[in-house]
């Protein structure tokens, strides 16, 4: 599909110029233009509509901060969709840096040798905490702990897991879709068996 | 939530899925996979009952062990939770 008949391309001197001197009219009309199939390759780049909408965005942020050093070597399509899809690209690369997988990191780095195995035995703990249920001191730390997380994180693990409601019931309350409901909690509880067993080394070092 | 390429799991990838493990959101294949890490790895195996008894540990709290700031944010929750 072309967006710009021949006609609209001929005006890029004439459209370059009234852009340059701050007409608004001739930036509305080149947005709608160009708008719709800068989404749709936004769109294709990002695979999901709302990043795509925010690269659009930053990208006309990019076209007015730029309008003065465009030189006019190239079609002032060809600018327009060079600056799209090099947000677009830095917009994908910043996604899968912070992909779950990517980033989740809940456990030290350290404590894995360089293939990705414990470096140490973990700790045989659990049967012992489960032992001490109903005694208060840890259950406190956990109630302490709970206060350093993140917000969201909070909110997911106290209705998750102090109060016991459903991962449908928690996406409801908090408005989170359960994928990211799942990668707050997961968060959540490794802080909190951290914190546990920070504890328990502290305790049993005294 | 996660693609795991490869065959076998590391145990620093087995440690990131434990919550989606426990949340029965894992694909079959994957399930498997990290079942499978587990019944070869004591270590991943203690680590998910770590995570089981800081579960439980949390569903022991007590309301009043809670901060006020803890509480209230609960309360808020609730009734948003109730009138929507
Ligand atoms: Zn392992």
């Amino acid at each position: 599909m072309t967006l710009l008949g021949s006609e609209a391309l001929d005006a890029d001197g004439e459209l370059l110029g009234r852009l340059r001197s701050g007409d608004e009219d001739a930036f509305v009309a080149l947005v709608d233009h160009y708008q719709p199939s800068m989404l749709r390759l936004a769109w294709s780049m990002v695979g999901s509509r709302a990043v795509a909408e925010e690269v659009v965005q930053d990208t006309w942020m990019g076209v007015v901060r730029g309008i003065e050093r465009f030189e006019g070597r190239s079609s002032l399509k060809t600018w327009l969709f060079r600056i799209l899809v090099n947000r677009a690209r830095s917009s994908v690369s910043r996604e899968l840096h912070n992909a779950p997988f990517e980033s989740a990191r809940t456990v030290d780095p350290a404590r894995f040798d360089a293939d990705g195995h414990w470096a140490d035995p973990v700790d045989q703990w659990a049967e012992e905490v489960d032992a001490r249920l109903d005694s208060s001191a840890l259950t406190q730390v956990v109630a302490d702990a709970l206060q350093g997380l993140p917000p969201r994180q909070r909110q997911v693990v106290l209705l998750r897991d102090v109060e016991g409601l459903s991962s449908e019931e928690a996406c409801q309350v908090l408005g989170l879709t359960q994928g990211n409901q799942r990668i707050l909690l997961h968060r959540a509880r490794a802080r909190l068996r951290q914190e546990v067993e920070t504890e328990l080394w502290r305790s049993q070092r005294c | 939530m996660l693609s795991l390429r490869g065959k076998d799991l590391v145990c620093q990838q087995a440690v990131e899925l434990v919550t989606a493990y426990l949340e029965g959101a894992l694909s079959g294949k994957d399930r498997r996979r990290f079942e499978r890490h587990l019944s070869a790895c004591a270590n991943c195996a203690e680590y998910l009952e770590q995570i089981r008894s800081t579960i439980r540990l949390s569903g022991a709290v007590q309301a009043d062990e809670l901060t006020p700031e803890a509480r209230e944010e609960l309360v808020r929750l609730y009734r948003r939770w109730r009138s929507g």
